[in-house]
């Protein structure tokens, strides 16, 4: 409702507006990370009134009559991303691109030059459409997003595949981490990055390496095994004396354009001189070693300063990056927790009643009381 | 004059279906006072889905986002009626002057409609599994001398953009069975948290 302004207000009812749509009864939601930035402002396009919310689940409660892969009462997770399964980009699994999702998309081409796709209570550059911190949402292509949960595994441990547990593991994947040798290391531990961390050590990284500053988040990397580093300390050299001097193999920056640490980000993102702070991708380029990788999940929304172009390319990295491509990696996921390879319910740190969402959000944001992340209630 | 020659240059395939029936004299608007827009767009789908749909020209209002209302009067001739500022409609007749199945619809207004216009589109394989290039090109020329050459110039981006919108939903129609939107769906009121309601 504004800048930092969040309230819970009781709207209508979503309804099947196209055919292939369906509408869910929530029963988990959750405030994401990315949710800050359009809490703090900084992404263009948020108007007064937008629904938030893209991670969530719950059950079909309607089904559009093109909808042949699901019945109501299905229990399901959502995807964040829209994505029709039609398009070019789609039949090749570049689901966060797809074509036909986004209906703003002169908003995206003008920004962007050509649009990605729809996001859910993302703001009107991914197409407006309202979000799922709700008790009710609408899922457009809906024989395409959700995925029907068919166990009886808690909400708890299957919510987060809805976004950040398959946008940690893309980012690992993108390391092309050889198994038993590959060092990653990974900026932010919020969320993305905890996952992150667990992903790279899922597909074998012989050490992960966390550059963060908070205590409880350095606990819950350590616990997953990785090394730490305080984002205080000289990071370069850190990083160094843990890797024999080679620097990481790859690095992955999971905190996108509001990373701490510079102040003439700060100043300059403040006076709309640059509309993102990226303080960890430039450390990241820094510290990477030679032909290695840097990889991207880290929400970015416009443009970026001082970005030491000349190490990236005189040390030959490669980048990677994108919103999650996630009717890819949800199956596969899925069936990682369901063999008990990994409990995705690690991360939450707090449970709100949905109708005390607009406490939570200054909580999340500001990172009191320990919080990493939170799940809201809609029944309560 | 001819469409913006350049960009309607027909391919080879084009011309050896069309023959002898193949003109671009005959896509024109007199003079050269036309706006003139190109916009393409690639579709996941054979050319000879799109051009069944194209073909059938009242089809088109489902993909055109602007109130318009189109009319077959016989196979080549249809009627159009747009929806223009201060509650004015602007109608014409149209006339299908070349036809090439499953490749290229070329049109144009009768003689002495209000808003002279001409337009082509061509349905061509892109390259591998792309699917099918569509380009459409279109001219008209604006009524009213210096001012209609003012209006021209404030509209030519926003003719470029409607036209490019329509193929946007066109490919979303064709590819998926649905236009994307977001009208109906539920939306915040005004704020009320500073006065202390919930």
């Amino acid at each position: 409702m504004g800048k930092r302004k969040v309230e819970v207000q009781r709207v209508d009812d979503p309804r099947i507006l196209r055919p292939r749509d369906c509408i869910v009864k929530i029963t988990s939601t959750a405030i994401c990370s990315s949710d800050i930035h359009l809490y703090n402002g900084y992404i263009p396009t948020l108007e007064k009134g937008d629904i938030l919310g893209h991670e969530f689940m719950g059950e079909v409660v309607e089904i559009g009559p093109q909808v042949k892969t699901l019945k109501v009462g299905d229990r399901v997770v959502v995807p964040f991303t829209i994505s029709c399964g039609k398009c070019t980009h789609c039949v090749r699994q570049q689901y966060s691109v797809c074509d036909n999702t986004n209906p703003n998309w002169h908003v995206a081409e003008t920004a962007m030059g050509f649009p990605p796709a729809g996001i859910l209570g993302y703001s009107h550059m991914t197409g407006g459409y309202a979000g799922g911190q709700a008790q009710y949402a609408r899922v457009p292509h809906a024989d395409v997003g959700p995925i029907k949960i068919e166990n009886d595994l808690p909400d708890d441990k299957v919510l987060f595949l809805s976004d950040i547990f398959p946008t940690g593991y893309m980012a690992a994947e993108a390391c092309d981490i050889v198994p038993g040798q590959s060092v990653v290391a990974v900026w932010g531990c919020g969320p993305v990055g905890q996952f992150a961390i667990r992903s790279a050590f899922l597909l074998g990284a012989a050490k992960v390496i966390r550059i963060d500053s908070l205590p409880e988040r350095r606990a819950m990397a350590e616990a997953a095994g990785a090394l730490t580093i305080h984002s205080g300390m000289d990071v370069m050299e850190e990083l160094k004396a843990l890797t024999g001097g080679r620097g990481p193999d790859a690095s992955i920056d999971a905190v996108g354009m509001e990373a701490h640490g510079s102040a003439y980000d700060q100043v300059r993102q403040t006076l709309k001189m640059e509309t993102d702070r990226p303080f960890a991708l430039r450390q990241a380029i820094r510290c990477t070693r030679k032909a290695g990788i840097v990889s991207v999940p880290g929400v970015y929304g416009g443009f970026i300063d001082k970005v030491p172009m000349g190490a990236a390319m005189n040390k030959g990295l490669t980048f990677r990056m994108g919103q999650t491509h996630m009717q890819k990696y949800m199956k596969p996921l899925l069936k990682l927790i369901e063999g008990g390879k990994i409990d995705p319910s690690f991360v939450v740190t707090h449970r709100v009643p949905l109708s005390k969402a607009a406490k939570a959000y200054p909580l999340f944001v500001e990172k009191k009381d320990k919080c990493i992340k939170v799940v809201l209630d809609p029944a309560a | 004059m001819a469409i913006a020659e350049s960009n309607i240059r027909p391919t080879a395939t084009v011309r050896a279906r069309a023959g002898k029936n193949y003109s671009r004299a005959k896509i024109a608007v007199p003079g050269n006072r036309g706006i003139k827009v190109v916009q393409a767009v690639t579709i996941r789908k054979p050319a000879a889905e799109l051009y069944a749909f194209w073909r059938d020209l009242p089809n088109l209002m489902q993909v055109i986002n602007h109130p318009v209302s189109i009319t077959a009067l016989s196979p080549d001739e249809s009627h159009w009626s747009v929806s223009a500022p201060a509650g004015k409609r602007v109608e014409w007749d149209a006339l299908i002057i070349n036809d090439v199945t499953d490749c290229l619809i070329a049109w144009r207004s009768r003689d002495g409609a209000e808003v002279q216009n001409a337009g082509s589109v061509r349905f061509e394989a892109a390259p591998g599994d792309e699917g099918t290039e569509v380009t459409v090109a279109l001219e008209y020329n604006p009524p009213g001398g210096k001012l209609g050459a003012m209006v021209a110039k404030l509209t030519r981006d926003s003719a470029g953009s409607q036209v490019y919108d329509a193929l946007r939903r066109f490919k979303a129609l064709m590819e998926t069975g649905e236009i994307p939107t977001i009208k109906g769906q539920p939306v915040g009121g005004p704020q009320r948290g500073q006065k202390g309601k919930k």
